[in-house]
C-alpha cells in the first residue's frame, strides 16, 4: 500500500532570497508548504552583552550595526532613550531636533529603496534592482558628506549630533526630495500596472488586523492590514507632531499587496517631510549644552583647559547615567525599534534590551506561509521586510 | 596515474600557464555569501556605480558553480559549520576574499558567538578591511587577488593532470 | 492620569500580587508576583485594553535577590499608554508561566529569554534555543557568564 509523505526541504542559511542568514525548513505537500520553520541566530553576535562592557558613548556604533540598511534609525533610537534616561529631552537644541528628522527621514527612503530592490529582485524584477541602488547612492553620498560614512554613520548622538551639516548639503537634500517623487513613479509603472507583478503580489500572505496585533507586528506589515498606529505620530519624539504627513494604510486588505501600496506611499510622505524640515531649518547648535555629556568642540578642546579635561574624561570614563530604568520605541521603517535600557547609575548601561521589528514580524511567517506555494514564500519574506542583523543583534 | 612532477618552467608551458591564470582571474564567479552589512555594500558594489560585472564578476547562487567566496560580514559559531561545508562544496580552483572587519578578525564583536576572524576554518587569500569597506575597496581587493592568480604556476599542468597548482606568496 | 486608573484597577483586583508601584521619566513600572502572571496579563488585554505586547525580556540582578526579573513592556493601542511589569523570579526556581496564550507575540520573546537567560517557561508550547546553537551550554547573559565566552581569555587591553 502506497503512502505519502511531507518533503522537507531546508531554505538553508546560504540562500539568495532569504536576504541575509535565515533558515527555513520547510515541509511540502508538492508546491504546497505545509508548514514552515524559521531558524536564526546564525548572526547573533552579543551585541546586547557587549554593551554592558563599554560606556553609553562606546555603545553607539554598536547600533549601526544592527538594522545596517537604517543606521540613523538606530542611533536615533538609542541616543533619544540615553537622553530621556538622563533627563536632558528637552535641552536638545531645535535645529538638531530638525537635522535628525532630515536624516530620519532619508533613512527610511534608503531602506525602503532596498525593500523595493530585492523584493523586486526576487520575483524576477531586475531592472528595479539597478534603479533603487543608483537613487540609494545619492542617499550614500549626502551620508558620507554629513557623517563620513556611507553607511555605518555614528551620527546622531547623546545631546545632539555628532557635528554641523557641511555647507552646500542642504541644497543636495532638497534636490533629491524633489526628484525622488518622479523615479517613484517610475518604479510604480515599472511594477504596479505589470501583470505578473499583479498576480505574484496580491493575495499573498494576508493577515488580518486581530492577528497582526496579538503577534506583534508594528510598521507598514501592520499598517497593510489597515491597523492605523504610527509611532511617530501617536508616540511622537523630535518634534515630529509639529510636521504634516500621511500615514498610509495601503488597502487595508493585509496582503503583499497592501503592504507595497503602503510603503511606496510612506516614501512620498518621506519626501514631503523631508522638504518641511529643510524649510524650517534655522542657524543655531547642533549640540546641547551639557558639557558633562557631549563632547566639546574641537577648538575648545585643543585651546582651553576645561575643553581638554571635558573631552578627557567623557571619553575615558563616559558619563554616569541615573539608576532606574526606561523604554523609548521609535518608528523604525521596519517597524517599532524599542530600546529598553537599565541603568545602575555607573557609566556603562546595566542592561540593554533592543526590542527589533524584524524579530517580531519574523513571528508571523510561518501562518503567512500556510497553504501557500513554495514561490511565494520568497514573496513572503520579502514582504516582511526583515534583516537578520536586527533580528539576531 | 596522473604524473607526480610539475611540467617545468620552460617558456611553452609558462605561457599556457599565463592563459590559463589570465583566464580565470578575468572571470572570477563568486558566491553569494552576504552575511551582513557588507553584504549590502557588496550589492552596491554590484550595483550601477561601482559595476562589478565589468571585471567579470557574476554572482552564482550555487557553490558548485562558483570559484570564489567572498565572506562578507560577521562569521559566528553557529554558522561556522555551514560556510565549511559550503566551502568543501566549491570545485578547484576556489578562492577566498574575507571583506569586512569581522571576517578578517573578528571585528568590533569579541564576543561568545563570534569566530574571530574567518581565517581559523578556511585558507582566505584577500583581506579587505573595513567596516563595511567602500565598494572601491572590494574592487581592490579583488584587483589585488587577479594579480595574486596571475603569479600562479603549473595552472595548466595541474588541469591537464600533471601535478598540482602552486599558488603565490 | 489614565496610567493611575489602570494601576488603581489592578491594585483592586490583584491587591495580594502587586508588590511595588514605581514611576521614572514618566514611565510606570509595576511590580507584581509571578504566581498571578496569566491572570493579570489576561486581565490588562482583556478589560483595560494593553493589547499590543511590545517587548518581553530577563534582567539579570546578580548579588540581589531575587536575581532575575523578568520585564513586559505593554501598550495599549487606542488610549496610547505604556505600561511596564516587571515579575521578580528567584535563582533556586527560575520558572515563569507563559504569556503565549494572552499574547502570541510572547512566544519567541520567551524562547530567547530562556535561551540567554536561563528563565524557563511553563507550558510553552515549544521552549528552545533560538539565537545559540542547539548544543550550546550556559545561558550568555547572564552576568556571571564571560564576555569572550568560557574558551577564550578575556580581552586584557583597556577600553575605558
Amino acid at each position: 500500500m502506497a503512502t505519502t509523505e511531507f518533503m522537507t526541504v531546508n531554505m538553508g542559511p546560504q540562500h539568495p532570497s532569504t536576504h541575509g542568514v535565515l533558515q527555513l525548513v520547510l515541509e511540502l505537500d508538492g508546491e504546497v508548504v505545509k508548514k514552515a520553520t524559521p531558524h536564526i541566530g546564525f548572526l547573533h553576535r552579543g551585541v546586547e552583552k557587549l554593551s554592558e562592557h563599554r560606556t553609553y558613548h562606546q555603545t553607539l556604533p554598536l547600533t549601526d550595526r544592527l538594522d545596517y540598511l537604517a543606521p540613523m534609525h538606530n542611533n536615533l533610537g538609542y541616543s533619544l532613550a540615553v537622553e530621556k534616561l538622563l533627563g536632558i529631552t528637552d535641552q536638545i537644541p531645535e535645529r538638531a531636533q530638525v537635522i535628525r528628522v532630515i536624516l530620519a527621514e532619508l533613512t527610511r527612503l534608503k531602506s525602503h529603496l532596498v525593500w523595493l530592490a530585492t523584493h523586486a529582485l526576487d520575483i524576477g524584477a531586475m531592472t528595479v534592482f539597478i534603479y533603487c541602488f543608483r537613487e540609494r547612492e545619492r542617499i550614500m553620498d549626502i551620508y558620507e558628506k554629513v557623517s563620513g560614512a556611507r553607511m555605518t554613520s555614528n551620527y546622531i548622538r547623546v545631546g545632539g549630533l555628532m557635528a554641523d551639516l557641511p555647507a552646500g548639503v542642504e541644497k543636495e537634500i532638497r534636490d533629491f526630495a524633489d526628484e525622488m517623487p518622479t523615479h517613484l513613479a517610475t518604479y510604480e509603472g515599472l511594477l504596479s500596472g505589470n501583470k505578473i507583478w499583479q498576480k505574484r503580489i496580491m493575495g499573498i500572505g494576508v493577515i488580518n488586523a486581530k492577528e497582526a496585533i496579538d503577534i506583534g507586528l508594528s510598521g507598514p506589515s501592520l499598517r497593510g492590514s489597515g491597523v492605523d498606529w504610527d509611532l511617530r505620530r501617536d508616540n511622537p519624539y523630535c518634534g515630529y507632531e509639529t510636521y504634516d504627513f500621511q500615514v498610509p494604510l495601503g488597502t487595508g486588505e493585509g496582503d503583499t499587496w497592501s503592504r507595497y501600496k503602503a510603503r511606496l506611499d510612506e516614501m512620498r510622505e518621506a519626501c514631503k517631510i523631508i522638504r518641511q524640515g529643510l524649510d524650517r531649518l534655522k542657524p543655531g547648535p547642533v549640540v546641547a549644552d551639557l558639557p558633562k555629556i557631549c563632547l566639546p568642540p574641537k577648538k575648545d578642546v585643543v585651546n582651553t583647559i576645561e575643553g581638554l579635561i571635558h573631552h578627557f574624561k567623557i571619553i575615558s570614563e563616559g558619563f554616569s547615567a541615573p539608576a532606574g530604568e526606561i523604554y523609548q520605541g521609535v518608528e523604525n521603517p521596519k517597524g517599532e525599534l524599542g530600546y529598553y535600557i537599565v541603568s545602575d547609575g555607573t557609566s556603562h548601561p546595566y542592561r540593554m534590551k533592543i526590542r527589533p521589528p524584524s524579530f517580531v514580524n519574523l513571528q508571523a511567517l510561518p501562518q503567512m506561509v500556510e497553504g501557500r506555494m513554495i514561490a511565494d514564500v520568497v514573496a513572503i519574506i520579502g514582504t516582511l521586510d526583515i534583516v537578520l542583523g536586527e533580528i539576531d543583534r | 596515474m596522473g604524473v607526480e612532477q610539475t611540467l617545468g618552467n620552460n617558456i611553452i608551458v609558462t605561457s599556457l600557464d599565463k592563459v590559463v591564470n589570465w583566464s580565470r582571474s578575468r572571470s572570477m564567479w563568486p558566491m553569494t555569501f552576504g552575511l551582513a552589512c557588507c553584504a549590502i555594500e557588496m550589492m552596491a558594489a554590484g550595483a550601477a556605480r561601482f559595476d562589478l560585472d565589468r571585471v567579470g564578476v557574476l554572482f552564482r547562487a550555487s557553490p558548485r558553480q562558483a570559484d570564489l567566496i567572498i565572506i562578507a560580514g560577521t562569521v559566528t559559531k553557529k554558522m561556522l559549520p555551514v560556510i565549511k561545508t559550503v566551502y568543501e562544496q566549491m570545485p578547484e580552483p576556489r578562492y577566498v576574499i574575507a571583506m569586512g572587519a569581522c571576517a578578517c578578525s573578528g571585528g568590533v564583536f569579541d564576543t561568545y558567538s563570534v569566530v574571530q576572524g574567518i581565517d581559523e576554518a578556511l585558507p582566505v587569500d584577500v583581506y579587505v578591511p573595513g567596516c563595511p569597506p567602500r565598494p572601491e575597496g572590494l574592487l581592490y581587493g579583488l584587483q589585488k587577488l587577479q594579480e595574486k592568480i596571475m603569479k600562479e604556476r603549473n595552472s595548466f599542468g595541474a588541469t591537464i593532470g600533471f601535478g598540482e597548482r602552486i599558488s603565490a606568496e | 492620569m489614565t496610567e493611575h486608573v489602570a494601576v488603581t484597577k489592578l491594585k483592586g483586583k490583584f491587591s495580594g500580587s502587586v508588590v511595588d508601584v514605581k514611576e521614572f521619566r514618566g514611565e510606570i513600572t509595576v511590580t507584581v508576583k509571578k504566581e498571578d502572571i496569566v491572570a493579570i496579563a489576561s486581565f490588562l488585554k482583556n478589560e483595560l485594553g494593553y493589547n499590543f505586547l511590545t517587548d518581553l525580556c530577563g534582567v539579570d540582578y546578580l548579588g540581589q535577590a531575587p536575581r532575575f526579573m523578568v520585564v513586559y513592556h505593554l501598550h495599549n493601542l487606542t488610549t496610547k499608554e505604556r505600561l511596564r511589569l516587571k515579575v521578580p523570579v528567584e535563582e533556586k526556581d527560575p520558572k515563569v508561566e507563559t504569556v503565549s496564550g494572552v499574547w502570541a507575540t510572547a512566544n519567541w520573546h520567551e524562547r530567547e529569554c530562556w535561551d540567554l537567560m536561563g528563565i524557563s517557561f511553563d507550558k510553552h508550547p515549544d521552549l528552545r534555543r533560538i539565537l545559540m546553537p542547539a548544543d550550546w551550554e550556559g545561558h550568555p547573559l547572564r552576568k556571571d557568564y564571560p564576555l569572550q565566552g568560557p574558551g577564550r581569555s578575556p580581552y586584557q587591553g583597556r577600553l575605558s
